[in-house]
């Protein structure tokens, strides 16, 4: 049974539509993700899964209970804001007991859990101090344990990480990973950081302008997306697309790689004029034109530094693709064209 | 720096470089201001309560603290000082009662917002003598509106009426009625400033705390009191000290629905300083009376002020 169930969930601020049907379902233990370019919504569903919006349209359910016009303390949920919205005139014990008081448990009770929440976080020693006297990364572990203190069905993050420096990112990410799969408690967690997606993810949900554009797991949502959204949406750099013909072909710049030393047999060959080369250490970007284009041919090539052929910028290389590594996209509509083909990779 | 355009010394460019000056110069007024209509009849006051002096012979003859004496085994004075503090204690209470209730309406969004916003900071832009006038003929003693009111509804003038058997209330006439009357004349006065201080401070909280609240279990009076009001704490005082400020000084409304009585029920510090010194003609004894707001006010100020800051949130 889904933890959490959305379905036909429709959302309007005055005229303006930020939820167009959406439908998705969580599974048990999940760690699913909402990502997304800003003002894509996500946000929103999260706040409607909550209970902190109410929807136009649809339902939501979790743990196979309605809960659609219930308000948020009715449904046993937790959840971690983006500015960790820790009370500024509490202590660190008395921010985590907060939603243990709410439900009038008694003081052992509540000792016993804060240190439980606390212990799990490392923050033991600082339950007597004020937030403003804690670090960014000891705030977001703050919140954290306030979050999980009374064991929420459902767990919601909202850009928990997005406020801490980048090298405290990557390990606030394992904490993170490593904590929901012991604690296995559903969580839905919206990011626009596609690294952070896919890093974290069991299903990554992509969204833009109020529309599901697919769910799937991180390796399907980067080698087989559902659209040109999705394909230039994910990926650093993103999905190169050409036009040809009435299709445009879709391929990785690390799978567009220079033909000498390549030993796959079913590969497509293609003239690329290299106009830029960019060496950035742990790889090479090069950019540049495919011949047989007249517009939109710009595309660029993602060199590991084991392939240390030399390109240079005006000259034309035969660069190739693995046929398994081009999809097809409808131009119009920008939908994949379905065809028989793996997943790369 | 090339050397060849030398400023001479006293161009206004020179001037406006140098910032200790320019500093001085404009903080200036400012001091003026303060020396002029503060300090200067305040070290007045000090000086008069220390003399015997009269509207009628204002020569100073320092007779030292013999006024104090005369002030302080005065009855009058001994029930101004208490009317002063139930005055303004009743009125700032029940402002910050009711400015929190109008705040947290006015946070909601509904459609005549705006007009609501205008109506309630109406009183504080009406001039108080005007709107005190206005205030006299809803307390009068035969035409009393409220009473009319009260009348029709059968609470008041009947034989077994609520209110008693009597045709009016005569809000002014008794003394309990009275304290009442300017208390909510001084209420409905300063109640828009207090609305309009607590709104800002509860537009400052931010909107993820609300939420992370509710997340949290959290119902309506939860987060009005363990979530809300502490966080507000701050504001709230500096609305309180504000409020207390203005009505323990004022003495408009109860000069002019009341003039102190009837016999000194509604008598405060203000009004009586007034009633002594200028139309009595004691400046001595007036001057006395009104240096009692110091102590008053001092402490009242430290005190606050030492709450918010121990309330502040960073």
């Amino acid at each position: 049974m889904a933890q959490v169930q959305v379905t036909g969930i429709t959302k309007y601020f005055g005229e303006v539509k930020v939820l167009d049907n959406v439908n998705l379902a969580t599974r048990k233990h999940e760690f699913l993700v909402l990502l997304g370019p800003s003002g894509c919504g996500k946000t929103t569903l999260l706040r409607i899964i909550a209970g902190l919006e109410r929807p136009t349209r649809g339902e939501v359910l979790i743990g196979g209970r309605e809960v659609t016009g219930l308000p948020p303390r009715a449904r046993n949920i937790a959840m971690v804001f983006q500015s960790y919205a820790l009370y500024p005139h509490m202590t660190v014990f008395e921010n985590i007991s907060f939603p243990l008081r709410t439900q009038n448990m008694n003081r052992d009770a509540i000792q016993e859990k804060v240190a439980w929440a606390a212990g799990l976080f490392g923050i033991d020693r600082l339950l007597e101090r004020k937030p403003r006297e804690l670090s960014g990364g000891e705030r977001q572990r703050v919140a954290l344990a306030r979050a999980i203190v009374r064991m929420p069905t459902v767990f919601l993050l909202d850009e928990p990480l997005s406020n801490l420096d980048a090298k405290l990112r990557a390990s606030a990410r394992e904490e993170l990973q490593t904590f929901q799969k012991r604690i296995g408690i559903t969580t839905i967690y919206v990011t626009h950081d596609q690294v952070e997606a896919m890093g974290l993810g069991n299903r990554i949900v992509v969204m833009d302008q109020g529309r599901v554009r697919q769910i799937g797991t991180p390796l399907q949502v980067y080698w087989e997306p559902a659209d040109t959204f999705v394909a230039t949406f994910v990926g650093s750099p993103p999905m190169n697309l050409v036009e040809q013909g009435e299709v445009l072909m879709g391929f990785r710049p690390e799978d567009f790689l220079p033909i000498e030393g390549r030993e796959e047999e079913d590969v497509e060959r293609f003239q690329f004029e290299v106009t830029w080369v960019e060496n950035l250490g742990a790889e090479r970007l090069v950019y540049g034109n495919m011949a047989f284009q007249s517009r939109n041919g710009r595309v660029v090539s993602r060199l590991a530094p084991n392939i240390r052929v030399s390109l240079e910028a005006g000259k034309t290389y035969i660069f190739a693709v693995p046929r398994l590594g081009i999809k097809l996209f409808d131009r119009n509509t920008g939908m994949l064209l379905r065809r028989v083909s793996g997943v790369g990779g | 720096m090339e050397g060849v355009e030398q400023a001479p010394v006293f161009s206004l460019r020179y001037v406006w470089e140098q910032e200790r000056l320019l500093a001085t110069v404009m903080i200036a007024p400012a001091v003026l201001y303060v020396v002029a209509l503060i300090g200067f009849p305040f070290v007045l006051a000090i000086v008069y309560s220390l003399s015997d002096a009269t509207t009628g012979d204002p020569a100073l003859r320092l007779v030292g603290l013999r006024t104090f004496g005369l002030v302080l085994r005065d009855p009058v004075f001994l029930k101004a000082l208490q009317n002063t503090f139930v005055f303004t204690l009743a009125s700032q209470v029940l402002v910050l009662v009711l400015a929190k209730i109008l705040a947290l309406v006015l946070m909601e969004d509904f459609p005549g917002k705006r007009l609501v916003r205008f109506l309630i900071l109406l009183p504080w832009t009406a001039p108080i003598s005007l709107s005190a006038i206005g205030w006299l003929w809803i307390f009068d003693s035969v035409f009393s509106p409220i009473d009319w009111i009260a009348r029709s509804l059968g609470l008041l003038g009947g034989p077994e009426a609520l209110l008693g058997s009597e045709p009016n209330l005569y809000w002014l006439g008794r003394p309990f009625l009275a304290m009442a009357s300017v208390i909510l004349v001084q209420t409905w006065r300063i109640l828009p400033l207090a609305t309009v201080i607590l709104l800002a401070g509860l537009t400052a909280i931010p909107r993820d705390i609300l939420d992370a609240a509710q997340v949290d279990g959290a119902g309506f009076w939860r987060r009005l009191f363990q979530v809300i009001m502490p966080m507000l704490l701050p504001v709230m005082s500096i609305a309180f000290l504000f409020g207390f400020v203005f009505t323990f000084t004022d003495m408009t409304v109860v000069y002019v629905l009341t003039r102190g009585g009837p016999v000194n029920s509604t008598q405060v510090l203000a009004s009586w300083a007034f009633f002594k010194g200028i139309e009595a003609g004691d400046l001595a004894q007036g001057a006395a009376v009104a240096l009692f707001f110091f102590p008053a006010l001092a402490g009242v100020t430290t005190l606050i002020l030492l709450v918010a800051r121990r309330a502040e949130v960073s």
